[in-house]
């Protein structure tokens, strides 16, 4: 396998660039929850690329001044894909005044729907947001749950159906990822709970750029413990981040 | 007197059982956490990629990488174990989550719950919650009897955008415990099971839309 490692998170994108996907309105998965497991270097080299009018698939969006609330800040994001946006004040004023468009999925619904794209699998059935807003104008399928989630076996043909909203998969133009540790050939392991929704973004985009704390020669990690199998990924970038924390909690001690 | 909201949460705490898996909402039912009967082995999961929530950490075990829905720091216990968002949420629509307690601002007497969006106000997402009701084998709320302006927050058929439909199983409140009943005539109806110390059938009835059997006399809340 070639040697993924790029110099610079600039530099990755810049090879993006020359093959002409780095445009205006592509569409950007980056991992992340919170503030946690966020591909910080990334977004600013993005950022500073100035493309524009960005759809952004996000489980969140930042905080004002890290993270994706740095592209709101500069208006280069056009529409989000999220769960849960509460703690951007930036956002909030771009989407009161109509700047900004939102997509709330269901968190759960969000991650599946980009496992679901990596995995070439277009729709899918669920029970998270019949009856709510999310499953408006959606196709509904009344079907068995593989397993009675209130105990029991598995239903048999005449058991009562239960309705399902149907959701499709998400693919991206870019993906943006935070590992712990990557290899030369692209291999990567995530750390605790910034693991999140980075593996499954890895695999939904056509060029995927992973940042790491740390990066060692191909070999070095044991292939038993390789999360994101390399071949996912296009470029590896070291970047050590700042880690930020959002909601510093500590006991005495 | 009605439950303080510590009392609440410790009553909320009696729903667990030994070597259930459960999901704590945010606020409230986080609460619950430091209320689990000492002896009971219970597994926190936090839908962020971690099962086996530990006590919050000291300031020199803080690690930016280990966080909980709400994004507070937090320790992973013995035996934990971290995995992807998408696997996260396949353990909670597949059934693997024992129980899950979180807040509401309406449950409805058919046990449909709201408590993500009011119109005309920002909108700021559902996080996890919809996956959470739709997935989790017992749902319990922690709430508020009355909304702010007194209005019943347990009501006939739930006016705010629903986040989940006929899910709810244990709604706690200050003034009492109302359980789904889910066999025989009554099933699909809450019944109040318990009523908080010195708290009235009459005055749970005057602050309560949503109907409600009473098969027993109602216990008096053991908290």
């Amino acid at each position: 396998m070639p040697d993924k490692l790029s110099p610079s998170a600039a530099a990755a994108l810049a090879d993006l660039a020359q093959r002409g996907l780095l445009k205006d309105g592509m569409t950007v998965m980056v991992g992340g929850f919170g503030l946690c497991g966020i591909p910080e270097h990334l977004i600013m080299a993005l950022r500073d690329s100035g493309v524009s009018r960005l759809t952004c698939i996000s489980n969140n969006a930042g905080v004002d001044d890290f993270g994706l609330g740095l592209l709101l800040r500069t208006r280069q994001i056009a529409k989000m894909i999220s769960s849960y946006v509460g703690e951007n004040a930036e956002f909030e004023r771009q989407y009161l005044a109509g700047e900004l468009q939102i997509e709330f999925n269901p968190q759960g619904t969000l991650a599946e729907r980009i496992r679901a794209g990596g995995a070439g699998i277009p729709a899918f059935y669920t029970a998270t947001g019949v009856g709510t807003p999310v499953a408006q104008g959606k196709p509904t399928a009344r079907l068995h749950r593989p397993r009675d989630t209130r105990g029991g076996a598995a239903p048999g043909p005449d058991a009562p159906t239960t309705e399902f909203v149907r959701e499709t998969g998400l693919y991206a133009d870019l993906a943006l990822v935070k590992a712990e540790l990557a290899d030369t050939a692209g291999n990567l392991v995530y750390r605790m709970t910034a693991r999140n929704f980075n593996p499954m973004m890895a695999t939904a985009a056509e060029f995927v750029i992973a940042e790491a704390e740390r990066v060692v020669p191909a070999g070095q990690i044991d292939p038993d413990h390789v999360h994101t199998p390399g071949s996912y990924v296009d470029r590896v970038v070291l970047a050590p981040g700042q880690k930020r924390i959002e909601q510093r909690t500590t006991r005495p001690g | 007197m009605p439950l303080t909201r510590d009392q609440i949460t410790r009553r909320a705490a009696l729903e667990l059982r030994d070597g259930y898996v459960v999901n704590l909402g945010i606020g409230m039912p986080t609460l619950v956490a430091s209320h689990i009967p000492p002896g009971m082995d219970v597994w926190l999961q936090s839908e962020n990629g971690l099962l086996g929530i530990g006590p919050f950490p000291t300031e020199a075990q803080i690690d930016p990488d280990l966080i909980n829905a709400g994004k507070q720091t937090i320790t992973a216990r013995t035996g934990a174990a971290f995995f992807s968002s998408a696997e996260s949420f396949g353990m909670i629509r597949g059934g693997h989550i024992d129980m899950c307690i979180l807040g509401a601002m309406q449950v409805s007497q058919a046990g449909d719950i709201a408590n993500w969006m009011v119109p005309g106000k920002l909108v700021k997402g559902m996080g996890g919650a919809m996956d959470l009701v739709a997935g989790v084998r017992r749902v319990v709320v922690t709430m508020e009897h009355n909304a702010k302006d007194g209005s019943p927050k347990l009501v006939s058929a739930c006016s705010l955008p629903l986040t989940g439909r006929a899910c709810v199983d244990t709604v706690i409140t200050e003034l009492g415990v109302f359980r789904m009943q889910r066999t025989g005539p009554s099933a699909g109806r809450f019944a109040l099971t318990e009523l908080a110390p010195g708290v009235t059938l009459d005055e749970a009835r005057a602050r309560t839309e949503a109907q409600f059997d009473t098969p027993a006399p109602p216990t008096v809340v053991a908290v």
